[in-house]
């Protein structure tokens, strides 16, 4: 055989293991949309109808009626947006001291932050709770939002690793040239960061919009629910709107998908493990 | 400019250098605050509340007190409390490795330079972009005894599908699977690391006549290790804290027969549901010391399997 027709037997052999596990994976969000756009009876139909007929468009309309999911939309997008601006403003620059500033008391610090990303969450969420009760914070965003201004130890751990492979000779030419470390860093390092600092945002801002149990645990009144946490309210004693809460569900994940669709290259490359990627 | 900074590092004498050491100190210091105070405010001090907790009958409504080693001596008398660790033990002993070997195989999958990989990304990251809350449903469908598609292909082969989340014994292999479908964060992990790796080595086998399963083992597989450390690590801390699929699912029971009342579950209704916010903090104690016990068995015998570059 000749070479060209081995290397084309060879991606086409690609392509077939890719779509057969893609086919797998993408049920998910196949079902998610099918069932989004059938009445109630055609759902739990065996074998299951992938195209529903009539294609029911007002699912969407009654879905968004049935919960207050603007109000909803609006919580999540607030929580998501300043929870992750408080991410790329304290991470990266703790990070950026964790491998490129000298100070005494760092190696210990690092060291700690290495073990506080262990604790599980529940070790602290009961007195976190109750700090946030005692500050009158339960039952608004606050909780999901503030603690993100100062720092996530595994978000400052991966920036810190991709810091350390960028080269110090640009940091000392603009010392040398009498720029501040602060402006070193704001204007040199951060914007040399960015996929990185792209990959951080990205994982919180999944983190929060998705996120199930902090919503739960703080948003205590209904005007302050987010999307996921309003999906809840779909099933209920008299019944579950199965449909309604598959439109929900698929307005809310639309905008994830579009997202790391364009992102997952830079996203990928932002993460580094070996801290010599230059 | 250039000339000033060499004029003082010239005249640089003992008391101009410790000023200047102080600066860098100073400097350090102000970057890392942000982290120093949430450190404090949001980990440490909480810690220690914990602590303190977990030796009280605390609760919400009540200031509770101190009552030594009762919580803990209660715990190990609490059978929920042993069956939730046996099956978060259950979970975590199959879910990780399977996790691991699935993720691997998929990152270098994904890795592969072909046109339209974005969409294949895509596609394998969209399981972990769906809300659990519609992922639990999808899943009681696909899973349904009778009217499921999973046992109905079953069926078409002649196979009688066993019952699934309906019965003790297939509730916790059907958790396994159904979180497997979600591994597309670690499998963005994983192609980090293969990006990592330079392409020079695989040139270098490739002169050497290596074959695409040898490249794999002694390439791609040893220089990922660091990679699937990490992932180690932190996938048995994530199957530890197994809550949102099952509390979802189980609608916070646990059922059939407490076979899905994993240990966060348990923590949870202690705390949140009957406010034992005492026993709930001993019971979070526990899952912390098992966590570190874990987690520096897997750093010891790290030094044996994990090869760093360069080292």
């Amino acid at each position: 055989m000749s070479p060209i027709a081995i290397k084309r037997i060879n991606r086409a052999l690609a392509y077939l293991c890719l779509i057969v596990a893609s086919a797998f994976f993408i049920t998910s969000f196949n079902w998610l949309l099918s069932t989004s756009l059938k009445p109630l009876t055609q759902i739990f139909t065996f074998p299951p109808e992938w195209i529903p007929s009539p294609i029911l468009w007002s699912n969407y309309s009654r879905a968004v009626e049935y919960i207050p999911f603007w109000t909803y939309l609006k919580n999540t997008a607030i929580i998501t947006i300043a929870s992750t601006l408080g991410v790329i403003i304290s991470c990266p620059l703790v990070a950026y001291s964790f491998a490129k500033l000298e100070y005494r008391g760092r190696g210990l610090l690092f060291f700690v932050t290495l073990a506080v990303m262990m604790i599980p969450g529940q070790v602290t969420m009961i007195p976190l709770f109750l700090l946030f009760t005692k500050l009158g914070w339960v039952g608004t965003a606050l909780p999901l939002i503030v603690p993100q201004f100062f720092g996530v130890p595994i978000y400052i751990f991966l920036l810190r690793q991709f810091f350390m492979g960028l080269p110090d000779a640009l940091r000392e030419a603009a010392r040398l040239d009498g720029a501040s470390e602060f402006r070193i860093y704001l204007q040199i390092m951060f914007p040399l960061a960015k996929s990185a600092v792209l990959a951080v945002a990205l994982f919180q801002f999944m983190g929060s919009w998705t996120d199930f149990m902090g919503p739960l645990l703080y948003l205590t009144n209904e005007p302050s629910y987010t999307v996921s946490l309003g999906l809840q309210q779909f099933q209920s004693q008299k019944g579950s709107e199965w449909g309604l809460l598959m439109a929900v569900s698929t307005l809310m994940t639309l905008p994830i998908i579009v997202l790391f669709f364009f992102l997952q290259k830079t996203f990928i490359s932002g993460i580094t493990f070996s801290g010599i990627k230059g | 400019m250039a000339k000033l900074a060499d004029s003082v590092q010239v005249s640089a004498i003992p008391s101009a250098r410790k000023r200047a050491l102080h600066r860098t100190n100073v400097i350090g210091w102000l970057f890392a605050s942000p982290w120093a105070i949430g450190l404090l405010c949001f980990y440490a001090i909480p810690m220690l509340m914990s602590i303190y907790f977990s030796f009280t009958t605390y609760s919400i409504l009540q200031p509770g007190e101190f009552v030594g080693m009762n919580n803990y001596r209660d715990l190990f008398q609490d059978p929920l409390f042993w069956k939730s660790i046996s099956n978060t033990i259950y979970f975590t002993v199959f879910f990780v490795p399977l996790s691991i070997f699935f993720g691997v195989a998929l990152a270098m999958m994904l890795n592969m330079k072909v046109k339209g990989m974005a969409v294949f990304r895509t596609i394998f990251f969209l399981p972990t972009l769906v809300p659990q809350v519609a992922l639990a449903v999808l899943w009681m469908w696909l899973l349904h005894p009778n009217f499921g598609l999973v046992n109905g292909m079953l069926a078409h082969i002649g196979i009688d599908g066993p019952s699934w989340l309906g019965g003790e014994s297939w509730s916790k292999p059907s958790l396994i699977l159904m979180s497997l479908w979600g591994i597309g964060q670690a499998v963005v992990i994983y192609l980090a690391g293969l990006g990592d790796i330079p392409d020079e080595y695989y040139e270098a086998a490739q002169i050497d006549g290596a074959n695409w399963f040898q490249k794999t083992r002694k390439v791609t597989l040893p220089l990922l290790t660091p990679v699937i450390f990490y992932n180690l690590v932190m996938g048995m801390i994530g199957a530890f804290q197994q809550f949102t699929l099952p509390y979802t699912l189980t609608k916070g029971q646990g059922t059939p027969a407490n076979s899905m009342t994993f240990y966060v579950m348990y923590l949870y209704e202690n705390g949140f549901r009957y406010f034992k916010m005492g026993y709930a903090s001993a019971m979070a104690w526990i899952l912390f010391i098992i966590v570190m016990a874990l987690t520096g068995i897997i750093f010891i015998t790290s030094k044996r399997w994990v090869h760093y570059q360069g080292k």
